[in-house]
């Protein structure tokens, strides 16, 4: 434990020391939200932005909410189509949160609401240019990654599956690729559905996750919490101490020498 | 008076002409609230709402934070 005790998330120089970021749509209850963001023990929650009409909506009353959990705030581009509507939508929250942070999307397919990477790159060095603290949601594609890290992004969020489908790590060879070859800070963003795939992530040398519909559409959304948040350390554990190689034939754990009844005759 | 037409929001609204952004808010009752603006697609500062005079067929986003992912 206290390897790990020590053990920090680092994103644009600032320090966490949980390595969850929970979203906050889709709760049946801001209570129910304020108890998930507990359990999870986050130190960073996403949020996001629509339109309100005059004297309406509790915007304020949620923002004070999250204000009050003492967690950083994430703020999303969610389903900006282009990066001139997710630039001005980041200019927008920079504002309204009082924020460089932003979670910059841009949607580039309607049906698997994938991320649109030619956008998403332009998106991305123009906010970093304005001072932006850039988080985007991307593909595995390791060159949009390569990209997304040369145009100054300091860390990177590829999806693991499409958004709010609970399919886990679809593609692993992009993944542990994308591992492999890059070394900022990796978070896998989305798709999450069981505290074992973010156990996976977190084994493969994942740096966190992000989820959000996992947690919010559980029974029991507190307990999720909980769950995803042992799952995620207990794979970051495992990381840290170091993975066995894999192999096709049986290995004996109990040493040979010695074994009883065993006669070199075969008798 | 002269009258222009805007969309807030998308849906169709009315001002005098001339009126600056800040008025508009008040108008509308936002003045309360803590929200984002935007005028056909670009961002406008809060520093900006009492010279920035609205305009007929001007299209205001107005924002407010929401749960999200």
């Amino acid at each position: 434990m206290d390897a790990l005790h020590d053990d920090t998330l680092t994103l644009y120089d600032e320090t966490f020391a949980s390595r969850f970021l929970l979203g906050t749509a889709l709760y049946s209850s801001p209570t129910v939200m304020q108890q998930a963001i507990r359990a999870a023990g986050c130190e960073m929650v996403t949020l996001g932005m629509r339109r309100q009409n005059p004297a309406g909506g509790d915007g304020d009353a949620f923002w004070q909410i999250l204000r009050d959990s003492g967690c950083r705030l994430l703020p999303n581009t969610a389903g900006c189509r282009s990066a001139r509507e997710a630039i001005t939508l980041a200019q927008m929250s920079r504002e309204l949160f009082d924020t460089p942070w932003i979670k910059l999307e841009v949607i580039g397919d309607d049906y698997n609401l994938q991320p649109d990477p030619f956008g998403l790159l332009e998106a991305a060095r123009e906010l970093i240019d304005q001072g932006f603290k850039v988080l985007p949601y991307c593909t595995d594609d390791l060159v949009l990654c390569q990209r997304l890290r040369d145009a100054g992004c300091q860390a990177l969020m590829p999806w693991g599956s499409p958004i709010g489908t609970g399919l886990g790590l679809m593609n692993r060879y992009a993944l542990q690729t994308l591992r492999q070859r890059l070394d900022v800070p990796l978070i896998i963003d989305a798709g999450l559905g069981a505290p074992s795939q973010a156990a996976e992530a977190m084994e493969m040398g994942f740096d966190g996750v992000l989820l959000n519909t996992a947690v919010a559409r559980a029974h029991r959304p507190a307990l999720m919490a909980e769950a995803f948040a042992e799952a995620i350390r207990a794979g970051r554990s495992g990381y840290l101490a170091g993975l066995m190689q894999q192999r096709q034939t049986a290995s004996p754990s109990t040493p040979p020498l010695g074994q009883p009844f065993w006669h070199r005759d075969g008798g | 008076m002269n009258e222009i037409t805007l969309r807030l929001n998308d849906e169709p609204a009315r001002l005098p002409a001339g009126t600056p952004l800040a008025d508009a808010l008040q108008q509308w009752d936002y003045a309360e609230c803590r929200i984002a603006v935007a005028i056909n697609g670009e961002f406008v500062p809060r520093s900006a709402y009492a010279e920035r005079i609205l305009h007929d067929d001007d299209r205001i986003d107005i924002v407010a934070p929401v749960g999200g992912g």
